[in-house]
């Protein structure tokens, strides 16, 4: 798309050529097989379709004239430079992702809308005015140079991020038209291999992995909630956590920790472990207090304690303390009052987990985390501590 | 691409800023002006400070006082001529005060093509 941008100077043709291409591979791969050469056959595709386009606008006819026939090339190079200019932290961030499906991923519109549950007007409007702020303020298709790159790279990173976190929680308890958390995953891996001297880009890529390698066994056959620890382990895609650990690995490597490495060394930990029980706790609450270091969110801390209150009831007093103070940042937050209701049901403190949960229940807004709330309300006081 | 680089400054950070750092900032302005001559299409200017600004308001209304309230005030302005916005941001990064506090450089791509217009 960058090379058509490039070529044709129209953010829209260049799009829409590319999202038809898109299209095209889909249906044709899925029948006769991928192409040896997928960019190649993309880019040849598109540029079809850009060429299709622009003859359909009468208007621009003369500029049809000036294309010389086209070149396939590997487009691996130009996907990048789109992505960090999807990316520019000129750009307003919500902008960002938006545009980044739109242009990288080649949804629609409303498909981004319903994916992320917000009106679609709103997003067409975020997305018109991403569009000509890149072209207006002229912010170049390419990969930063290398002084900028770490900075530009993290920017890039958290909009993959954002992405498989947010189609992670929208897809939750409902039925959805595209696996946006597989696009993602894809998207990290192309980062990763195109800037394979990038240790938090493999990280990222790993931690992907490995999350959407569990989420198979994240809803029951009914399509309620189950948690990880009663997860199904023998559902999860052992192929791709075993590709996970080998970019972990890789990461490790370069010798540049960083958040991406270490939420995802922590999901390593998990998807490596035969069973809740024996999951290696100790290595885990270490990770966190890595991560903590660099990311002190109260989101991490929570997890962390929960991390934690595995150790034993010393250290799930030490927890629950450790939850308690992030009450002023985290009380509006569901997941906040179903975790102090875990460690309260740890500690044996019925009565008071109870109470957690519903306030958890009144301020979750997500139907299957809702029903999962629910169920472990009505086995109360039957704990089986989930 | 033409880009303005507007200078902006909150004058309350200003005044609690020590003398002679402000001075020394001062000094490598200049030098970034020499240093990014081939970048700099016209110097532009660094304006007297707020207090003297006045503003004319539709229907000719004249007032003292700047066009806005804002705690930020504009200080000057130049027009630079670079390849492309990261270029733009990556020479507006270099502005020698921006190490103060309060300081803020705003880069507005200029209008150059009047043929929309026509």
């Amino acid at each position: 798309m960058a090379a058509l941008y490039r070529r044709f100077g129209d953010f829209d043709i260049a799009e829409e050529a590319v999202q038809g291409a898109v299209v095209e591979a889909l249906t044709a791969w899925r029948r006769d097989g991928t192409p040896d050469r997928p960019a190649a056959w993309l880019t040849t595709a598109a540029q079809r379709n850009a060429l299709d386009l622009i003859r359909r606008r009468g208007r621009q006819e003369a500029l049809a004239a000036r294309i010389e026939p086209s070149v396939a090339r590997e487009g691996t190079d130009d996907r990048l430079a789109l992505l960090f200019a999807c990316c520019h932290p000129a750009l307003a961030p919500e902008a960002r992702l938006a545009l980044t499906l739109r242009a990288v991923i080649g949804l629609t519109t409303p498909q981004i809308a319903r994916a992320f549950l917000v009106n679609e007007q709103t997003l067409a409007q975020r997305i018109v005015r991403a569009k000509r702020k890149v072209v207006s303020t002229h912010i170049d298709l390419r990969v930063p140079e290398p002084d900028e790159l770490p900075q530009r790279l993290g920017d890039v990173l958290a909009v993959v991020y954002v992405m498989y976190n947010e189609a992670f929680v929208s897809s939750t308890g409902r039925t959805q038209d595209r696996d946006l958390g597989a696009d993602a995953v894809w998207l990290a891996d192309v980062i990763a291999t195109s800037l394979p001297d990038q240790a938090e880009a493999w990280g990222l890529a790993a931690l992907l992995t490995l999350q959407h390698g569990r989420a198979a066994a994240r809803f029951s056959r009914n399509g309620d909630l189950v948690l990880l620890r009663d997860q199904d382990r023998s559902r999860w895609d052992h192929t791709a956590i075993k590709r996970a650990g080998e970019m972990l690995e890789r990461a490790a490597r370069l010798h540049a920790p960083g958040p991406y490495q270490l939420q995802a060394a922590i999901a390593a930990c998990h998807a490596e472990a035969p069973s809740w029980a024996e999951t290696d706790w100790l290595q885990i609450v270490t990770l966190y207090g890595a991560l903590i270091q660099r990311d002190s969110s109260p989101v991490v801390r929570l997890n962390g304690a929960i991390a934690l209150a595995q150790l034993g009831p010393r250290q799930a007093s030490e927890a629950l303390a450790d939850v308690d103070r992030l009450a002023d940042r985290l009380g509006g937050y569901h997941l906040f009052h179903a975790a102090r209701a875990e460690l309260l049901r740890l500690l044996g403190r019925t009565d008071e987990a109870a109470a957690a949960d519903r306030r958890a229940l009144e301020l979750t807004t997500n139907e299957a985390e809702r029903r999962l709330i629910q169920t472990r309300l009505r086995r109360h006081p039957l704990t089986d501590g989930s | 691409m033409k880009y303005v680089l507007m200078f902006t400054s909150e004058p309350a950070a200003n005044a609690a800023t020590d003398p002679e750092v402000a001075k020394a900032v001062y000094g490598r302005i200049y030098q970034w002006f020499q240093d990014n001559a081939d970048k700099i299409d016209e110097n532009g200017a660094e304006l007297q400070p707020v207090e003297t600004a006045t503003t004319v308001k539709s229907g000719g209304i004249v007032v003292d006082g700047p066009f806005n309230e804002a705690k930020e005030v504009v200080g000057g302005f130049s027009v630079i001529d670079v390849p492309d916005m990261d270029a733009a941001v990556a020479l507006a990064k270099t502005w020698p005060s921006l190490e103060l506090p309060g300081i803020a450089v705003e880069i507005r791509p200029m209008v150059v093509d009047y043929s929309q217009f026509e």
